[in-house]
């Protein structure tokens, strides 16, 4: 395995990282935070509609470029450093490798490729869980030519902004997923703590789907909807660790230029020994991002599981501890709204619970190594 | 270098392994590693022997040498090997590891013909004089002075070396000494080459935390360093020395890492003999620790994948400290989970490995460059932060 990234990826990060470093400003992101919608809709038809950021993992036969898992992470990390209110995170690493996943023949060509022309998606599903496919909000039954599916998702990431939202519902005792046609449903836009990333609840109270609104092959499991569950942590670890990355940016410029008795404070031992402990646990989680990412097709689905847990461990514990030390150590400025810290611990703390909070993480590599926990 | 090389490499270093490690070498497997050093030497010293008999001593040196001149990935793959079978601590790993490669790149034709050939055979034995009682994390402190004999041209040492590994069963030492009258810090050292066993020279072992005495103090009093055996030139020792330090490069540390996984494993074995298995922190706990030890791999294959970019080389600052910390940890951890077990010295070998483990980490986060100068040096060098102002007490 090859941990070394390759000309062309590092082309496509410093792209991103200088295109989002001028699109989504700390001014354009608090804009985002005051319109309280939780996407930032222009800065999205630049990277989804011209750039064709979401083609980028989708198969060269579905009408994307086919690449890996690798560039998928380097993007997510760029968009995290930026805390750009972007839906890529719900389509890419959700949505598209979920219909690639499950999806029927029918249903992949036409939802990937639209996908892959910019439109956002994303899966009602369990968010908060490790497998969030366990405990699935909605039951569909066949009804005439269609089905009837009833049931709420109560936090959704992306609703309103996408244009394909996946349903996985129980059908006879399996699970079928269905791709809601425009305006079916309840979507509501909830007010969140982060400010940066869009949650609706949606509800489905129950309606009528045509036959063509499932798009599944013909039924599935929750293991054959690994890969997708994998790549959707392995996402939002990628955008943690990219966010811890941007607050301490942030931090080092500000004590750089703080000066306590005669000196910048960067000078003192104590903090210069906070930060660099920040950047080794650094170095681990963007390390077993990277890995995980590179070994992502080749590894085993039980050891990738425990690779990318591990990952998603690391980097949600990392993000709260850089963004919590970033208020520390910008003192008194680092408790009000006018510097950028706050931006930044706020996401770090909705983005903990996200598939899981690191104990969960932490207990499914205990399962794997010591057996699963006795029922207590 | 394709992986069906890597594979082929892997496979004759198992079969050899299985085959030479057996008999009366048996004994050897996983002993002599870090806090068990100078368990069975006369043993390990053959075994040394053995290895470079099928020419598996060290194999990164070029073939002039007597090396096979393996790539960073097939040495990689030999000390994951190595150390899967059990190898034990190599002695001959400072010959090996540190003067051999520095005598390649400084040494005279006359001293690489006079050493390499030693060290390779695994006939002669190193150890390393760096630390003194004065100079642990300011190695830059060194008072050891080196006089020359204005006679023979020789240098003339005294002084004390201190924390030397192994110097009881070595024959040799490279010794960082003072070889200008009022110099201070970095500059007027001196790197020589010197013979232990000569009159000016007393080895003393320090018995450390768990029993064993693997550390020694070193004493020189006008001990003699031939004129020939001055690498680099007199004044210039730091340059040579800390060229030294970077030729490991972390290649041995993947086979470090493996031993690693074998104590974690062994915890986990442990854990669900005796019930630790079942508790909720220790889970967790353990669980991290399998995650820290994943982090480590990443990281050092990352770090050893020759980029030449330099990207990677803000990240290896923080390599050492990583592991370090987290092997002191596991040492609390395989306590923690023998609980009571741990208090009374058993009949189960496995135990006492543990037990060792939790004492002789103590010492990870502070040779080599203690957690706190690891820190300064990740701020310094990595994050771009303001240097330590230097004192003004010598």
């Amino acid at each position: 395995m090859d941990l070394v990234l390759s000309d062309d990826q590092k082309m496509i990060r410093e792209e991103a990282t200088r295109l989002l470093a001028e699109r989504s400003t700390s001014e354009r992101v608090r804009e985002v935070v005051e319109a309280a919608q939780g996407v930032d809709a222009e800065l999205w038809a630049t990277i989804a509609g011209e750039l064709g950021w979401c083609a980028m993992a989708i198969p060269e036969a579905f009408g994307g470029l086919g690449l890996g898992m690798t560039e998928q992470v380097l993007l997510m990390e760029a968009v995290g450093r930026r805390l750009a209110a972007l839906p890529l995170w719900s389509t890419s690493c959700m949505a598209a490798p979920l219909i690639a996943a499950v999806g029927g023949d029918t249903a992949k060509a036409e939802l990937l490729g639209r996908i892959a022309g910019g439109e956002a998606a994303t899966v009602a599903w369990d968010i908060f869980a490790v497998d969030p496919l366990a405990h699935i909000g909605f039951d569909a039954r066949a009804s005439g030519d269609g089905y009837v599916i009833e049931g709420r998702a109560a936090q959704v990431s992306d609703l309103l902004a996408a244009a394909i939202v996946l349903v996985p519902a129980q059908l006879d005792g399996g699970l079928a997923l269905f791709a809601l046609p425009a305006g079916t449903g309840n979507s509501a836009l909830l007010p969140t703590l982060d400010g940066t990333r869009q949650i609706g609840e949606l509800t489905l109270d129950p309606v009528a789907l045509p036959a063509s609104a499932r798009v599944d092959a013909a039924g599935f499991d929750a293991a054959d909807a690994d890969a997708a569950i994998a790549s959707a942590m392995l996402g939002l670890a990628a955008e943690q660790i990219g966010a811890a990355c941007g607050v301490m940016d942030v931090t080092l410029d500000y004590i750089a230029s703080r000066v306590q008795f005669g000196r910048t404070i960067a000078s003192f031992q104590a903090i210069k020994h906070r930060c660099a402990r920040l950047e080794v646990d650094f170095s681990e989680a963007r390390s077993l991002v990277y890995g995980a990412a590179a070994g992502f097709d080749a590894t085993s689905p039980a050891e990738r599981g425990m690779e990318i847990a591990a990952a998603r461990a690391l980097a949600g514990d990392l993000l709260y501890r850089a963004s919590e030390e970033a208020i520390q150590l910008h003192g008194g400025v680092g408790f009000t709204w006018e510097y950028d810290p706050h931006l930044y611990f706020k996401r770090a703390q909705a983005a903990s619970c996200l598939l899981g909070a690191t104990h969960a993480h932490l207990g499914l590599i205990a399962d794997a190594l010591l057996g699963a926990e006795e029922a207590r | 270098m394709s992986d069906q090389t890597t594979d082929e490499l892997r496979a004759e270093i198992r079969d050899w392994m299985a085959s030479n490690l057996t008999g009366r070498f048996e004994v050897l497997r996983h002993r002599g590693n870090a806090g068990d050093g100078d368990a069975l030497p006369d043993l390990r010293k053959e075994w040394e022997r053995v290895l470079a008999g099928s020419r598996w001593t060290c194999p990164g040196w070029p073939h002039e040498w007597g090396g096979r001149g393996l790539s960073v990935a097939e040495q990689i793959v030999f000390q994951e090997e190595y150390s899967r079978a059990g190898g034990p601590g190599r002695m001959g790993h400072i010959g090996e590891g540190l003067v051999g490669p520095t005598l390649i790149a400084f040494g005279t034709q006359e001293q690489k013909e006079r050493f390499l050939p030693g060290i390779c055979s695994g006939t002669e034995f190193w150890c390393q004089g760096y630390s003194e009682p004065s100079a642990g994390s300011d190695l830059g402190n060194i008072r050891t002075r080196a006089r020359q004999d204005p006679a023979t041209g020789d240098w003339l040492v005294s002084g004390q070396k201190v924390w030397t590994s192994l110097a009881h069963l070595s024959d040799w030492i490279f010794v960082l000494a003072r070889c200008e009258e009022g110099s201070v810090g970095r500059n007027g050292l001196i790197f020589l080459l010197m013979q232990l066993d000569q009159p000016g020279i007393e080895v003393q072992p320090i018995r450390q935390i768990g029993g064993g005495a693997e550390f020694n103090s070193v004493f020189f009093d006008g001990a003699r360093a031939s004129a020939a055996n001055v690498v680099g030139k007199p004044g210039e020792g730091w340059k040579v020395a800390m060229a030294l330090l970077s030729f490991e490069r972390g290649i041995s540390t993947l086979g470090q890492q493996m031993g690693f996984a074998q104590e974690l494993e062994l915890v986990c074995e442990i854990a669900r003999e005796n019930g630790a298995a079942k508790r909720p922190d220790l889970r967790q706990r353990i669980a991290r620790a399998w995650t820290g030890l994943r982090a480590m791999r990443y990281l050092a294959m990352r770090v050893l994948s020759d980029d030449p970019s330099g990207e990677t080389m803000r990240e290896t600052l923080g390599y050492k400290y990583h592991w370090s910390n987290w092997h002191r940890d596991l040492g609390k951890l395989a306590m923690d989970v023998l609980g009571r077990d741990a208090n009374v010295i058993s009949d189960d070998p496995r135990h006492e490995r543990l037990r060792q483990l939790f004492l002789f980490s103590r010492s990870d986060t502070i040779y080599g460059g203690s957690n706190e100068i690891q820190l300064n040096i990740i701020a310094e060098q990595g994050l771009g932060m303001p240097r330590e102002p230097r004192g003004s007490l010598f």
